[in-house]
């Protein structure tokens, strides 16, 4: 069961989740505490250690974003 | 987001805001308002339990209140259970890993070994879709499990609702979401690319004192009205009473109390494998069919009584 630690859960998650809309590889920037779509340019919140991923709730990229 | 040409069936953003409330709410009495959800729960954990085989890395995609992360892990059958809320982190019950619209569920490709869902998929704008995304995040010869509500769910209420409607307001809009037919749902399965795709239905009755305790109930589930063309006006108190009359006219026991009906569908699929089992191909076999059918009229004319 879920007996390994909560950090390596964060790792497998961060390995697993993908844009859902365009299904391409996220950037973590854990400053922010964001996961970056540069295919979609949305910025998906981690709030409280658990990711939001909606469209609806992400951050529109824009230029101070670029890699 | 919607940035098809499709018409959208359901307001998803509309549902995100019932569902904040039915879970503020549920999280604040103790009540069992989501009794068919547990059922579903149940439903999906007993399914998995008779499939012999482990499942290391399992989605819950729906969260649910935790009903179906919990039948996955009593189900013996799963390794690690990630919790995927939609479209609202329910708070009441922590644990969620993510926070996810099923219609665009964010994993990768082939990174599943188990994606369940409990009576949500009903609500989504793109069924199709979703379950060819489902298909995909699922490794090969991983398990979609879900159920969702189908067939004739809550016919007597819609019926209601359209008979009081033309009689105090000479028209009716439609109050209750369209539900998919079993067959179509396993036709989907199969277009979507799952093996051995199979959908079936259970019909569950349940009976309530009158109308508005069977809408508190939907309520509390956040399966009101989503419909993107629904009446912006709410429908009069004159136009609900005589809904009520209706239903208990035409839909209630002799004791006074009224049925309604959900279909639960039942749906499994699995991302195809080259050990499962399939049809041979054509031109394959090894017998010709007019032998074996030669064969078998022999045999039933030595079978058959001899005249004199």
């Amino acid at each position: 069961m879920a007996s390994e630690p909560a950090h390596a859960l964060d790792r497998k998650l961060l390995e697993l989740l993908v844009c859902p809309l365009t299904k391409t590889t996220l950037e973590y920037d854990a400053a922010k505490q964001e996961l970056i779509s540069r295919a979609a340019k949305l910025a998906y919140p981690i709030r409280d250690g658990i990711p939001i991923m909606l469209p609806d709730e992400a951050r529109p990229l824009d230029d101070s974003d670029a890699a | 987001m919607s940035n098809s040409e499709r018409p959208e069936i359901f307001d998803r953003r509309l549902f995100a805001r019932r569902r904040a409330r039915a879970l503020e709410r549920l999280a604040a009495t103790s009540g069992d308002a989501d009794f068919l959800l547990a059922n579903a729960a149940a439903d999906l954990g007993e399914r998995l339990a008779a499939v012999s085989r482990d499942f290391p890395l399992a989605v819950d995609l729906g969260g649910h209140r935790g009903h179906v992360s919990a039948a996955l892990a009593a189900s013996g059958r799963v390794g690690t259970v990630l919790r995927a809320d939609l479209l609202v982190e329910d708070r009441s019950v922590p644990g969620a890993a993510l926070v996810a619209d099923d219609a665009f569920p964010p994993f990768a490709d082939g990174s599943l070994d188990l994606v369940a869902s409990a009576l949500s998929l009903h609500l989504v704008n793109d069924l199709p879709g979703a379950l060819i995304q489902i298909r995909r995040a699922l490794r090969p010869d991983g398990l979609f499990l879900a159920n969702l509500l189908g067939g004739d769910t809550l016919f007597e209420l819609k019926d209601a609702f359209m008979l009081a409607e033309l009689e105090t307001l000479g028209g009716a809009t439609p109050h209750v979401v369209p539900f998919a037919d079993t067959r179509a749902l396993g036709a989907l399965l199969q277009r979507a690319g799952f093996a051995l795709p199979v959908a079936d239905v259970d019909r569950l009755t349940v009976r309530y004192g009158d109308m508005f305790a069977l809408m508190r109930d939907l309520r509390a589930m956040g399966a009101a009205n989503i419909l993107a063309d629904r009446s912006r006006t709410p429908l009069s108190r004159a136009t609900l009473a005589r809904a009520a009359e209706i239903y208990a006219e035409r839909h209630g026991d002799p004791d006074g109390r009224i049925r309604a009906t959900f279909d639960l569908v039942s749906l499994s699929g699995w991302a195809p494998h080259e050990s499962q089992q399939k049809p041979l191909k054509p031109g394959s076999a090894k017998t010709r069919l007019a032998d074996a059918l030669s064969a078998l009229d022999a045999e039933r004319n030595n079978n058959d009584p001899q005249p004199d």
